[in-house]
């Protein structure tokens, strides 16, 4: 059965995977609308480094992470500068971590949303002397919907699924970095099979029931 | 006629010449590396290296891999799959003793009796995950022994093994952590930052043991190695890294 440290990191994954989830959709939503709505030249390459995440093995994501949240590297001095103190072995570490590994999931999402209303419903709510934050909070967003609850869900369950970045900077501490992902591994690899497959399993459930979820939702949408 | 000897000699000595799988505990690879590239030279056996976690490797064996040799980091798991008849038994033996050492990157930080630890002086110690490895383990009975207070305990920061735990060190985020000697040692001296080598009687000891597996049974190449592991010259390389044997 699930011992209380399993709960402990059930809990630490849920309380991580939410904030994650509302900071990105803060930070991602004005730069899928950028991405989806500029000409720049700067398109591309901001594009290409909100996908990193996708194509990158996770172990990698940490290791730079590492270097450059550490005492050396430019965020680690800016933090000490600051008065936060260092970031890795923090739940605030792993915070900023996740953000950026599960950004392309929340920020693409949301940016095929926006490409998909099209020109024509801002321009009507333009020629209405619509402002245009007015146009972008009560035109875009209510169209957009469907793009927002798939990166919402896609979001939380990547979060959940992460590993290879909490490894790295993590530090495995009680309540504050270890996770759900990284306690499973601890007991695959201590041979508690046992433990392991209560975690495991209730992974597997989750999961499939979040894609169940997500697939229905958009499905009857597009029907 | 001549040829097709040569020939025939040639084929002969291919068969004879055989590769060897080997799992390698990671705190092990460099040295095996060394040994890998002697035991070549001297009897023309490949030994092909994989380094990585003793837990995982046992998973793995128990699972089919195709490992005939096992350099493990502790003395558990060779003992249990000889125990549950996944390695040849009577083949197991101790190939090296690892030293724990208290270091970190900074010159001067660490005193050459681990009186850092009482003054605490730092914001995080890493140490390997003591349930998954035995420097892990280790570390932590240096601490029980050292009956340090307990705020020591909640700087801790837990790497998975202690490859990791020496990164965290490296890399400045953990000012201090207990390592493998052999990562630290270069020419036979700690190379960088500061060091307390701990005595060992501050914990048991690290004995890493290797055993020949049943993939491994009656391969010549497979039983070469563990010999040529055995003999002088491998302990030569293995003492040289900064293990006991």
């Amino acid at each position: 059965m699930l011992s209380s440290p399993d709960l402990a990191a059930i809990w630490l994954t849920f309380k991580l995977a939410t904030i994650t989830t509302l900071l990105l959709l803060l930070i991602g939503t004005p730069i899928a609308w950028w991405l989806a709505r500029t000409r720049s030249w700067w398109k591309g390459p901001v594009g290409a480094v909100v996908a990193l995440p996708i194509v990158l093995p996770p172990t990698v994501i940490g290791f730079y992470l590492l270097l450059i949240m550490g005492p050396q590297g430019f965020v680690g001095r800016f933090t000490e500068w600051a008065g936060i103190g260092l970031l890795p072995f923090t739940f605030g570490g792993l915070l900023v971590g996740s953000v950026f590994y599960s950004m392309p999931f929340v920020v693409q999402p949301i940016q095929n949303a926006f490409e998909a209303i099209g020109e024509r419903p801002l321009e009507a709510a333009a020629t209405l002397r619509a402002s245009p934050l007015d146009t972008f909070f009560s035109v875009a967003l209510p169209l957009a919907k469907p793009g927002f609850i798939t990166a919402t869900i896609l979001g939380f369950a990547h979060t959940v699924g992460e590993f290879g970045v909490v490894l790295m900077i993590g530090g495995n501490i009680p309540d504050k970095t270890r996770v759900v992902s990284v306690l499973i591994y601890d007991h695959v690899e201590a041979l508690e099979y046992g433990q392991a497959h209560w975690l495991a399993g209730g992974m597997l459930a989750f999961s499939f029931l979040v894609l169940l979820a997500l697939y229905t939702l958009t499905g009857r949408k597009s029907q | 006629m001549r040829l097709l000897f040569f020939a025939l000699l040639c084929c002969a000595t291919l068969v004879r010449a055989g590769e060897v799988p080997v799992a390698v505990a990671a705190n092990f690879a460099a040295p095996a590396k060394q040994i890998a590239a002697d035991f070549e030279k001297e009897t023309g056996h490949k030994a092909t290296l994989v380094s990585g976690a003793t837990g995982k490797f046992y998973a793995q064996i128990r699972n089919g891999a195709p490992f005939e040799v096992l350099l493990a980091a502790d003395d558990e798991t060779a003992a249990r799959l000889e125990k549950e008849g996944a390695a040849v038994a009577g083949t197991r033996f101790t190939y090296a003793i690892g030293r724990l050492v208290l270091w970190s990157g900074r010159p001067g930080l660490v005193d050459d009796k681990g009186e850092v630890l009482r003054k605490g002086d730092f914001a995080h110690l890493a140490i390997a995950n003591p349930k998954l490895a035995p420097y892990g383990a280790a570390a932590v009975e240096v601490l029980t022994a050292l009956k340090l207070p307990d705020a020591v305990q909640a700087r801790l920061v837990v790497a998975e093994n202690i490859t990791q735990a020496h990164m965290f060190v490296v890399t400045g985020n953990a000012e201090l952590g207990f390592v493998a000697l052999s990562q630290v040692l270069k020419d036979g001296k700690v190379a960088e930052g500061s060091a307390w080598i701990v005595p060992a009687n501050l914990h048991q000891p690290i004995r890493q043991d290797a055993i020949l597996l049943d993939k491994g049974r009656g391969k010549p190449a497979a039983e070469a190695w563990l010999n040529y592991l055995k003999g002088d010259k491998a302990k030569a390389i293995i003492k040289s890294f900064g293990y006991e044997i």
